[in-house]
């Protein structure tokens, strides 16, 4: 699913600098990510979901190298392969749950609903405990629950891959486990491959890999 | 295009009072030199056409101003009386007609305009309803005086009091209502035409009694010989002037010194009316004559001056409001980077996010031009009426 060969990456006005020589997720693998603040996670994400393009080397995500990819066709790729989470949830606070959930159709013209759209929002909402909230507004639910819609969110338009950046960062001890079962579960059962970035190491048991950042042999400070 | 419109609308609403006060601030910014201008222009326009169908006014010495405003819009104090002898004076001179305004009497708000016949072909007033004035004690009401008061041929109408707490002041009299006028557009609309002696009979001058000479009064009688009849305060005064009692009307003095409040002269020919001009200019006249286009010409270029003024103070906190308005885009837009940065990594191009926040200040634009639109209507609307209210409280 991912394969990441000779990367890097250098932010334009130096002060950091990310080197992956090799790095491989195969499809429907779960990988959890560690590193120490401003050790580059995100920065690996960002590459991951082509939001930024490395100085060198190639990013390939479900056999696309999204890394030669033109701005454009990177934004279209990861509007419909990619489904990204967010440590703050990042819910728009002038939009209701439903509307929040179904935000990536609002975000592009090449992605319409179909006519199955609203029968997976409502599986979805159900199956993450947020059936009765899709009226709401984020202000009106709880960490837990923003984050349950956040999940939902990145998996409405049936991703091949997501990319969680600290999605249980925010959330007590209780709330880590409950949506962290749940985005495992909504993974595995939309066959979609996770890469999970964390600092939390109560929660790595579930993984099938887990990686350091400083296993990249690469990641430094410039 | 439809989602981007979708999610500026839900952001506007969502924020709705953020939003309502910039609707507001940039309404005001737009509406208050546009209705000036157009109020100012629409009026002018209006009150020069009056002005200029008003050849030449007579009135008291006093304010040129305070004439013409009374006797051609019917605003603002009554101005000092001058003696009913002008108006054969004038006709005397075969050089104008003469029509007599007595003012200063109201039915409700709208004036009470003591004049002639001649009044009515010359502001082109034709009779929507009922007949012009025949007798004393009759009324033809303007349009907007007969809507207002509920009035129509058949009806009455009272004249304010003045005597509450003034026993000296006029007492009510009832009038009856033979006439409305068709709507013209102009203060003549808001009037209650009398002719001239009805006018004096409001005012006092004229009155109707019971017969002392019949027996039946004879109860008021407190002394009588062969030329005078003296009563007492149980004398019973009509109020009302109907056929039946009209004769018992009668007036004590002269006629010549009764008041008027201006005359509206219509020379025979623009010569005519120089030399009637000339005749009346003497410093000692007891007579002041003015042309009520003249005035007009005066106030106007006060107010366009004092326009300038106002304009400039508009634009001037129109600048400072518009740059605050853009300040408070600006910060909007550093507040939302988190939500902006969420767009852009789900997968939004950052020209349909900079077209969704475009189209966020399009719509507040659009509802301030909307706002500001309607607004501008009814002061346009209501134009005449704001500006002779600002004439009158003295903003202008």
């Amino acid at each position: 699913m991912i394969s990441i060969r000779n990367l890097d990456f250098r932010f334009p006005r130096g002060g950091f600098r990310l080197v992956v020589p090799r790095f491989d997720v195969p499809a429907g693998g779960r990988v959890a990510i560690l590193g120490a603040s401003g050790s580059g996670k995100t920065t690996l994400l960002d590459l991951l979901a082509g939001i930024r393009v490395p100085d060198a080397g190639s990013v390939t995500v479900a056999g696309q190298e999204i890394s030669r990819l033109p701005d454009t066709a990177r934004r279209h790729f990861r509007i419909h392969r990619i489904g990204l989470i967010f440590q703050a949830f990042e819910l728009l606070e002038y939009l209701t749950v439903q509307e929040n959930l179904l935000l990536p159709y609002r975000m592009s013209p090449s992605l319409r609903p179909d006519a199955d759209t609203g029968a997976r929002l409502s599986r979805l909402a159900e199956e993450t405990g947020i059936g009765g909230r899709l009226r709401r507004y984020p202000d009106q639910l709880s960490h837990g629950e923003r984050q349950r819609a956040a999940i939902c969110r990145a998996l409405i338009a049936a991703p091949d891959l997501i990319l969680a950046d600290e999605p249980t960062g925010n959330l007590d001890p209780e709330n880590k486990r409950r949506v962290l079962d749940l985005l495992l579960g909504q993974v595995a059962g939309h066959g979609a491959t996770l890469v999970m970035v964390t600092h939390d190491h109560d929660l790595l048991e579930p993984f099938d890999r887990v990686v350091q950042m400083r296993d990249f042999h690469g990641a430094e400070a410039a | 295009m439809r989602d981007v419109v979708y999610l500026a609308w839900r952001y506007l609403v969502f924020n709705r009072w953020k939003t309502g006060i910039l609707i507001a601030a940039i309404t005001v910014i737009v509406f208050l030199p546009l209705a000036l201008e157009l109020v100012l222009e629409r009026s002018s326009e209006r009150l020069r056409a009056r002005a200029a169908a008003t050849p030449l006014l007579f009135g008291a010495p006093g304010s040129a101003l305070e004439l013409a405003l009374s006797s051609l819009y019917f605003s603002g104090e009554s101005p000092a009386p001058l003696d009913y002898a002008i108006v054969a004076e004038l006709g005397d001179t075969r050089l104008a007609a003469a029509i007599p305004l007595h003012l200063g009497y109201r039915v409700g708000s709208h004036p009470v305009i003591g004049t002639s016949p001649d009044y009515f072909p010359f502001r082109d007033l034709s009779i929507a309803q009922g007949r012009m004035l025949a007798l004393s004690g009759e009324a033809v009401l303007g349009a907007a005086a007969a809507d207002s008061l509920d009035a129509a041929p058949g009806g009455g109408v009272v004249t304010a009091p003045e005597s509450v707490f003034d026993v000296t002041g006029t007492y009510p009299v009832r009038l009856r209502v033979v006439g409305v006028l068709e709507p013209t557009g102009t203060p003549d609309d808001e009037g209650v035409f009398v002719d001239i002696r009805t006018a004096w009979i409001v005012g006092g001058i004229g009155h109707g009694h019971e017969d002392l000479q019949d027996p039946t009064a004879s109860g008021s009688v407190l002394k009588r010989d062969d030329s005078n009849i003296v009563a007492n305060a149980a004398v019973v005064e009509y109020r009302d002037i109907t056929p039946e009692n009209l004769a018992d009307f009668h007036f004590h003095g002269a006629e010549d010194e009764f008041p008027l409040s201006a005359v509206i002269a219509v020379p025979v020919d623009a010569k005519s009316g120089v030399l009637l001009e000339g005749r009346y200019q003497s410093p000692d006249s007891p007579v002041r004559v003015v042309r009520p286009t003249e005035v007009m010409d005066d106030l106007l270029a006060t107010v366009f001056t004092v326009r300038q003024y106002v304009l400039v103070a508009v634009a001037l906190v129109g600048a400072a409001t518009l740059a605050t308005i853009a300040l408070v885009f600006l910060l909007s837009i550093r507040l939302r980077r988190a939500e902006i940065q969420t767009m852009i990594r789900i997968g939004a191009a950052p020209g349909r996010v900079a077209a969704i926040l475009g189209t966020e200040i399009l719509l507040v634009l659009i509802a301030s031009l909307l706002m500001a639109g309607l607004l501008t209507g009814i002061a346009t609307a209501f134009g005449d009426e704001i500006f002779r209210w600002l004439l009158q409280s003295g903003v202008l």
